[in-house]
């Protein structure tokens, strides 16, 4: 019984040093992740990538992890003055990995130490771009011709007429050549590097303000004045047409009317052209009855037709 | 005996410290641990909308569909559960919606407005409000090749989207391009997310509000005003010239008709009275004399009687004015 105990004793702790040993000899990577194997904080033999299960010497071998995926780098915004003396405010973003996990621990130690760096290099590279670029060639990504509306064509608001000869993404991608190289030896691999804002400073700002402010009441002031000339020229269009209805209503009906007078007179001189004195013997007389009133005086001589029998009974 | 001393030993330091009360007992205690723990560690459930990423010794093995799965216990095998292919997950830009928390929280105001000022190509400040929608395509892709990823497509977002903004006008910002733009932020967006190797496809980007700067918004609405002013005068303009004009078009018409009726009224009674004329005249011809004859004395006959003061001079006579004023003097008194 005394010996079976010291026995399990002694397989419990054989045990127990075999799990404290494997514990530390096996370690396990993830997807995620890349390592560097040190040996009293001296890196030993390549670094590891591949994902799952591995062995390294126990206690004496340490391991350090590093990320294996593409990374985040914000820069902070910046001042910078663009080659045509405008200040504006720039932020960048990058995105990079560790692609090199030995020269990333030499050199930086960690991703701390890469920020720092990359702050650096990229900052001074997106400088150096800037201020030898206009501000339009920052804004403006081809020369794609824009639209403005009409009305603003008319009072002349400011187009930008400068074309662009390098555009926002090929600065952009300047700036990631540029510094490229220069990280390249902490392990870095720079994947890409963009300008996320840009932006005019304070006080220019206030300034485009007032000029946009001063451009859209000049807008104001053409829609208020195109609406009155409007209103007039339709007014006008309508006196007119009001007086072409009238005048041509009354020229034809002055023709219908002269063409049915002269069509009547036509028609009565080709009947009374038969004889014109019987004509005004009948007219004549039709008009006695119609003029002659009870209020008229008649004097009439025995010698009219009438009464020449008064006096003669045998009158010619 | 022996067999499950050993067991009891097997689960390492732990149990060691624990005094032993009956070996019974600790035997029954430790199976029931592991049974609890197997159970525990063995079997995982991935919700409807989700996926589940399998991981052997942090090494990929597989991707399961919803339902309940088994899976090596004692952190063997790792799940990570993320939302499937048909969720949509939001980014908004310049605004949050109320509900949003989190990154809503700080700096809110300055970090918005900052957010959504942009230039646009004819060197103007516009601000955009926008929304991405986006949904995990590769759940594998999503998980090991970016660190970050909501980041990664906020900056994105932001500079695709200045950059695109950055090539139109005010104008074209404001009203005359918004989905053209939206668009092409789109595609944009899904061609750097891809050499980002993110796993994600952006499913839509809408522009909400597309908005003069604050200072600019009174001048802008004066435009607007301005416009409406003008439209309401020319409709004022066309109202008076569709009042006026067809009323005008009808009295000339009926101008014209009564000129036809004159027309029609003048040629009818000359008609007629030529009609009347040639018969009196045809009867007439056959015997002139009398007629003309009968004609006078008949109308001579009717106007005769009607004439009260008549005056019959002999053919001789004469000093007739004399006569006619003495007349005129005393008797019509």
């Amino acid at each position: 019984m005394n010996r079976g105990k010291i026995s399990i004793y002694i397989i419990v702790i054989a045990l127990f040093l075999l799990f404290i040993v494997l514990s530390s000899a096996i370690y396990t990577i993830d997807m995620t992740q890349q390592v560097v194997i040190t040996q009293f904080g001296r890196p030993i033999g390549d670094p590891i990538n591949e994902a799952g299960i591995h062995i390294k010497m126990p206690f004496i071998q340490n391991v350090t992890y590093f990320e294996k995926r593409l990374l985040e780098w914000d820069g902070n915004p910046s001042e910078i003055l663009a080659n045509d003396k405008k200040f504006i405010l720039v932020d960048t973003y990058a995105r990079w990995k560790i692609t090199d996990p030995l020269k990333f621990f030499k050199s930086v130690v960690d991703e701390n130490g890469a920020q720092t760096r990359l702050d650096n290099v990229i900052e001074a590279a997106t400088r150096d771009m800037i201020t030898t670029n206009v501000l339009i060639e920052v804004v403006r990504n081809s020369n794609r011709k824009m639209a403005i509306s009409e009305i603003e064509a008319d009072v002349g608001a400011e187009a930008v007429v400068d074309s662009i000869h390098v555009g926002r993404t090929k600065i952009a991608k300047r700036i990631l050549n540029a510094s490229k190289d220069k990280v390249n030896e902490y392990g870095i691999e720079l994947v890409d590097v963009r300008i996320k804002r840009l932006n005019y400073i304070r006080d220019v700002r206030e300034k485009v303000f007032e000029r946009m402010i001063a451009e859209r009441l000049k807008i104001a002031e053409k829609y208020r004045s195109e609406g009155m000339g409007k209103k007039a020229e339709v007014e006008g269009e309508m006196e007119k047409e009001l007086q072409q209805i009238t005048s041509e209503a009354y020229r034809t009906a002055q023709e219908i009317k002269g063409k049915a007078d002269a069509k009547a007179i036509k028609i009565y001189a080709q009947a009374y052209e038969r004889d014109p004195e019987f004509y005004s013997f009948t007219k004549s007389l039709e008009s006695y009855r119609q003029t002659l009133d009870e209020k008229t005086w008649l004097i009439l001589s025995t010698d009219s037709d009438y009464l020449k029998y008064l006096k003669d009974v045998n009158a010619k | 005996m022996q067999n499950a001393g050993r067991r009891s030993v097997n689960l390492g330091g732990e149990q060691f410290q624990i005094p032993p009360i009956s070996k019974n007992h600790i035997i029954i205690g430790v199976v029931v641990l592991i049974v609890v723990i197997l159970l525990f560690t063995s079997y995982y459930t991935i919700k409807t909308e989700e996926v589940g990423v399998i991981k052997r010794f942090g090494r990929y093995t597989t991707t399961t569909m919803p339902g309940l799965h088994f899976k090596i216990p004692f952190g063997v095998e790792t799940v990570t559960k993320i939302k499937g292919s048909r969720f949509i997950f939001r980014e908004e830009f310049g605004y949050r919606t109320a509900k949003a928390g989190i990154r809503t929280q700080l700096t809110r105001e300055v970090n918005l407005l900052s957010e959504s000022l942009m230039l646009t190509g004819d060197l103007n400040i516009a601000t955009v409000e926008w929304v991405v929608q986006y949904r995990i395509q590769d759940p594998k892709k999503y998980l090991f090749n970016v660190r970050n990823i909501t980041k990664t497509i906020r900056d994105v977002a932001e500079s695709v989207t200045r950059q695109i903004v950055g090539d139109h006008s005010v104008d074209e910002a404001w009203i005359l391009s918004r989905l053209e733009i939206a668009l092409l932020i789109k595609e944009n967006m899904q061609e750097m997310l891809n050499t980002y190797k993110t796993g994600i496809v952006i499913e839509n980007v809408e522009l909400q509000d597309v908005n003069p700067p604050e200072k600019v918004r009174p001048a802008v609405n004066q435009v607007n005003e301005a416009r409406q002013e003008m439209e309401k005068l020319i409709n004022q303009a066309n109202e008076a010239y569709n009042k006026v004009i067809p009323k005008a078009k009808g009295e000339a018409n009926k101008t014209i008709s009564q000129a036809e009726g004159y027309a029609m009224d003048r040629i009818n009674r000359a008609k007629g009275d030529a009609t009347k004329f040639n018969e009196v005249y045809q009867a007439y011809r056959l015997s002139k004399d009398v007629t003309k004859r009968r004609i006078y004395l008949e109308t001579m006959s009717a106007i005769f009687p009607k004439i009260e003061k008549k005056y019959i001079i002999d053919k001789d006579q004469k000093g007739l004015l004399q006569f006619l004023q003495l007349q005129d003097r005393g008797g019509n008194k």
